[in-house]
């Protein structure tokens, strides 16, 4: 690993200085567990680390339930997986996180960092992006709050400018009935990283069994996490029958476009992959649903 | 430019000055002599460099030295209490779950993690909880057997 500085701001507003005195020259660490593998690789030689650990107040769940969640960018993957709020009213976020690494990992990997390193299969990123999360953002200008989806711009890279820094994760109140669900498939049975991944937030009306919304992101292919819209188009406002499932999974395949190789599978794999997840997704959703009349 | 670093390790207190793209593994191998910490990957995926810090299974490789600051860290070598073995190291030894011996300090903490948060483990809780550990030699049958007759599961 080639030297550095190591930097510990104390407060909000001293980490954004730094940032923005260094500019490209610096990078900022959480849990490190992408950084300091980079780091090592050589892909990234920061010349000033930045330490933000030491700031208070980021690393806490809030849950409102007139305002939503606030998930503070510090909160450790593994707190997300253990939350009891969350997994009382945004159990597919504990979810997605449950999936992430290896319990070592978790408890010091944090929900800010994997966004900020933005990669296309990003556990949480995925069932953040399907609860049309948003992100809080503070830099020398003040802060500003942009969807989620418009924060993940590339492959590894984001909307943060210079200067500036995650500091929250805010989730909207989820409408009645809504369901998350999430599969990530891996080429080993137990840890990896995904070759796939689908997540999908359903509401269902209970009464007559139609779907009022859906999202549908799918990761690993394209630069960023994406939606699914054509396959959300044809569920929206229908009953989930095998018809419409089989249709909404050939529409996602068609959304989905991964390059034609890459480690882990080919885009050939990866679309068909697409198809056949969405559609257990869906079938998930349909046998998870009350029936009608309960 | 060294830092002085502050740690509680197995407890007893140090004052180490390091440079900062020091991991915490080689911080405990190099500079304290703890060589039961291993380094297998350097990657964060092996598990062989697993430490508790605060009681929580981390994988030390991948924490930068000033991180750990403040920590109380427990390695393979704080595990024994006055020559006696824990019941995870009997379990271990009893269940012949060592051959090599390079995965098995990485184990034993990442088990004494599990055990201290859930004492009674299923075997699907206990496979589910050591995935970071990697052993090349055992194929994992012996280890499952030894963490769930440490926890008492079985004898």
């Amino acid at each position: 690993m080639k030297p550095f500085q190591y930097l510990s701001p104390a407060s909000i507003s001293e980490a954004v200085s730094l940032l923005k005195e260094y500019g490209q020259e610096a990078k900022v660490i959480a849990g490190g567990t992408d950084l300091v593998v980079q780091m090592r690789k050589g892909s990234l030689s920061p010349r000033y680390v930045v330490d933000i650990n030491g700031i208070p107040g980021l690393d806490t769940i809030r849950y409102d339930p007139v305002r939503g969640l606030t998930i503070g960018a510090l909160t450790t993957v593994r707190a997300l997986e253990k939350s009891a709020d969350l997994r009382q009213q945004y159990p597919l976020i504990s979810l997605a996180a449950s999936k992430l690494g290896s319990v070592a990992i978790r408890n010091v990997a944090t929900v800010g960092g994997n966004l900020c390193n933005a990669m296309p299969i990003a556990d949480t990123a995925q069932a953040l992006l399907a609860l049309s999360a948003k992100v809080r953002i503070t830099g020398p200008e003040g802060d500003r709050v942009i969807p989620l989806e418009d924060f993940l711009i590339g492959h590894g890279k984001t909307a943060l400018g210079t200067g500036e820094l995650l500091r929250e994760v805010q989730v909207p109140v989820l409408a009645p009935h809504t369901k998350g669900f999430y599969l990530k498939q891996t080429i080993r049975g137990s840890i990896d990283l995904a070759i796939v991944n689908v997540a999908v937030a359903i509401t269902v009306d209970p009464g007559d069994a139609v779907c009022k919304d859906i999202r549908i992101v799918l990761g690993s292919v394209a630069p960023t996490p994406i939606r699914a819209r054509k396959a959300e188009d044809v569920v929206r406002g229908k009953r989930l029958d095998e018809d419409v499932i089989g249709k909404a999974a050939q529409l996602a395949s068609e959304d989905a476009h991964p390059r034609p190789g890459s480690i882990r599978a080919s885009g050939e794999y990866k679309k068909e992959m697409v198809l056949v997840l969405t559609g257990q997704l869906l079938r998930e959703a349909v046998s998870s649903a009350p029936s009608r009349g309960e | 430019m060294r830092q002085l670093l502050r740690l509680r390790v197995n407890g007893e207190d140090h004052e180490v000055w390091v440079e900062p793209w020091k991991s915490l593994a080689d911080v405990l191998r190099e500079d304290l002599n703890l060589t039961g910490v291993k380094i297998g990957c350097n990657e964060g995926q092996c598990g062989s460099c697993t430490v508790l810090i605060d009681g929580k299974p981390v994988k030390s490789c991948l924490v930068l030295a000033p991180r750990a600051t403040g920590k109380e860290i427990l390695t393979i070598e704080g595990l024994a209490k006055d020559g006696k073995l824990h019941p995870l190291q009997e379990a271990f030894v009893k269940h012949f779950a060592v051959q090599c011996g390079f995965c098995t300090p990485g184990f034993i903490l990442a088990a004494k993690g599990l055990l201290d948060e859930n004492p009674h483990p299923t075997e699907e809780e206990v496979r589910k909880w050591l995935a970071g550990n990697l052993c090349r030699c055992t194929g994992y049958v012996k280890i499952i057997e030894a963490v769930l007759s440490a926890a008492g599961s079985r004898p």
